[in-house]
């Protein structure tokens, strides 16, 4: 514990010694974190790597390309990249709306915003499922014009968009709040349509936090199981998604399986998540002129 | 393009911010908009300008109703105090901006926009920084690109927000002379918007000063500074120092201090403002004048010596200010704790409730007195 604690405060030590630090705390503060940190998500991920390790190269291989398996990535994949860009457009409107007008019930609409987050998945995906079947409430308005939701792949999207939305608002907003209205005056001093105040001045200091907040919402999808497995109709090869193929070899007791599917999302989440920080980083680095 | 304001009201809530404003400003003249804050100064800037619109009331530009004309359609130019540069564009972006932005038949092509930088940026001795991003110029050089991109489309006004108040002092006379000469150069037709007297007086060809939503006066600054029309522009103009008594006798009367007023009416209330300036210190008291004072601090620094006296005997709301030449103060050596008399040559009297001062003026006696001394 000493020893990374020590790792990771030595940049920061070379400009201010532990004498001359201001703020009181930094060792015991840093050192909790780590240990926390640590105990909730090194450990069990560890777990998952060492459970996998008791399986063969080749049967690793063989489990993470089963075919039901590589349908259920196809699935997951799409249903994910469908719910995160469509959370990326209504989020975005959603957040614009919170911010930009006053209106009554603001802050009622701005609370529901995180009802997802609060909401038992499972909560909302039997409420889900309930709404779109056949005879539910949107299911009967949908199915007249030929959609179903309820029990096909779209209802996967339904759900993964309704859990993950909160992401896209809640990163986007207090960008949104920053903004400074002096820019946009500005644009329109000098001639600027809507339109392309909105493409030139405003959504070039908005993006990166949207891509932030849809690539959160993305991979938030991905292992999203409570809310998709009732709405979803889990059938092979069609509307089965990755984490409901953990749950299945979970329940034949074949744990290295599962770790071993788990893995594949834990891998692909990560890789996305880093790739966005590491390009973030250098834009915004531009922008603040180092 | 000559500027007619007429009769603009706005009030944002309950607070009136301008109460029925008229105003002319002249075509090819750098204007002032002077006041503290809260004086509807910028406000009134927003409304030319079109940010905000007016209650009621019209502007006009050249004679041209634009009260109903959307801002991008005002054809000004608009400099804003934080420089307002978009972060994510270079220096060269952002003042292309303007250009890039008007509409497709009348906008100029790739190249005449690139001569149009080029030059843009030789007129504000920016050229190698270019390609710079907004983050990596310091606050002087902001304020010139967001002058260079409000210029860029060759606006027939250009108007500007406190666009020195960001700065420091030194950065700020630069670009304050700086400004100056691009004006005389191009002679659009500017308005700026300050509480910073100094800076209103040293640039502009006229000050407007604004109080609680009104204005007070317009004039040059030299007119303003020697004919301040009420107590509020004598108090908001540079230092003035108040003496406020009972006429009695001729003369006006607080305590120990007595200055006479020939021809004023007897028994009634009165100020008299004089400026630092208008002032001179002498050993004893003169005919006209008896305002005795003790010396609390002196400050060698600038082109004059600054003298603060205090009343003796007398009551003042403010310290008195005297300046006098480095000269004569080798010359008579005034030390603190002191005891002097202030000897006023010209002076500004309020009388009763009267909101224009009248001049008095006892400059012969005065200039007889001083060489006396």
């Amino acid at each position: 514990m000493s020893v990374s604690a020590q790792a990771g405060a030595a940049p920061v030590r070379r400009f201010a010694g532990r004498s001359k630090r201001v703020l009181p705390g930094f060792g015991l503060s840093l050192g909790i974190s780590l240990f926390f940190v640590s105990l909730v998500l090194l450990l069990p991920l560890t777990g998952l790597v060492v459970e996998t390790s008791g399986m063969t190269w080749d049967q690793f291989v063989f489990t993470i390309t089963d075919p039901r398996v590589i349908e259920s990535y196809k699935v997951t994949l799409w249903t994910a990249l469908a719910a995160s860009l469509f959370n990326g457009l209504f989020g975005l409107l959603l957040a614009w709306v919170l911010v930009r007008y006053e209106f009554p019930g603001k802050r009622l609409i701005d609370a529901v915003v995180d009802l997802p987050f609060a909401l038992p998945t499972a909560v909302a995906g039997i409420t889900l499922a309930t709404l779109f079947a056949q005879n539910g409430w949107y299911g009967q308005v949908l199915a007249k014009a030929g959609i179903e939701v309820a029990f096909t792949p779209l209802g996967i999207v339904v759900a993964m968009a309704f859990t993950s939305i909160p992401f896209v608002v809640r990163t986007v907003q207090p960008v949104l709040e920053e903004l400074s209205p002096a820019d946009e005056e500005a644009a329109v001093s000098l001639g600027a349509s809507d339109s392309r105040v909105f493409r030139k001045v405003i959504f070039p200091s908005l993006w990166p936090a949207l891509v932030t907040g849809i690539a959160l919402s993305f991979t938030r999808s991905l292992g999203e199981f409570g809310a998709i497995i009732f709405i979803a109709g889990n059938t092979p090869y069609v509307s089965e998604v990755t984490s409901l193929m953990i749950f299945v070899r979970l329940q034949e007791y074949d744990y290295a399986a599962a770790s071993a599917i788990a893995s594949m999302v834990l891998l692909v989440s990560l890789v996305l998540l880093f790739a966005i920080n590491l390009w973030q980083g250098r834009y915004l680095r531009r922008l603040e002129g180092r | 393009m000559s500027i007619t304001i007429d009769r603009i009201k706005k009030s944002f809530g309950k607070f009136q911010a301008l109460n029925d404003v008229s105003l002319d400003i002249p075509e090819g003249k750098l204007t002032a908009l002077l006041g503290p804050s809260g004086s509807g100064k910028t406000t009134l800037l927003r409304i030319i300008a079109g940010l905000e619109s007016s209650d009621s009331g019209r502007v006009l530009f050249g004679g041209d109703d634009v009260s109903n004309l959307h801002v991008r359609d005002r054809n000004i130019g608009f400099v804003f105090q934080h420089y307002a540069l978009f972060k994510h564009l270079t220096v060269a972006q952002n003042i292309a901006f303007g250009l890039e932005s008007l509409p497709r038949r009348s906008r100029p092509s790739k190249q005449e926009i690139n001569e149009r930088v080029a030059k843009l940026l030789e007129m504000i001795q920016l050229p190698q920084l270019a390609d710079r991003y907004p983050a990596q110029l310091s606050g002087g050089q902001k304020q010139r690109v967001a002058l260079a991109r409000a210029l860029a489309t060759k606006p027939r006004i250009l108007l500007l927000d406190e666009p020195f108040g960001a700065l420091d002092a030194k950065v700020r006379k630069d670009l304050r002379r700086w400004l100056r000469a691009l004006h005389d150069e191009f002679h659009f037709t500017s308005i700026f918007v300050t509480h910073d007297q100094e800076e209103a007086l040293e640039l502009s060809d006229q000050v407007v000063v604004m109080s609680q939503g009104q204005v007070e006066q317009v004039n040059s600054p030299t007119g303003l500074y020697a004919r301040p029309e009420s107590r509020f522009v004598f108090d908001f103009l540079g230092h003035v120092n108040v003496l406020s008594g009972v006429v009695k006798g001729q003369s006006l009367v607080q305590g120990n201090a007595r200055v006479a007023l020939p021809g004023v009416v007897n028994n009634q209330e009165a100020q008299l403002y004089l400026r630092p300036h208008e002032v001179q210190l002498a050993k004893a008291p003169v005919a006209h004048a008896r305002l005795p004072l003790r010396i609390e601090a002196i400050s060698l620094i600038g082109s004059e010596v600054r003298i603060e006296l205090a009343p003796e005997g007398w009551e003042s709301n403010e310290i008195w200010e005297v300046g006098m030449s480095h000269g004569e103060f080798a010359c008579h050596n005034p030390t603190r704790g002191e005891l002097w008399y202030a000897i006023p040559a010209v002076g500004h009297l309020f009388a009763g409730d009267s909101a224009q001062p009248e001049t008095v003026d006892w400059h012969s006696t005065a200039h007889a007195s001083a060489a006396n001394m």
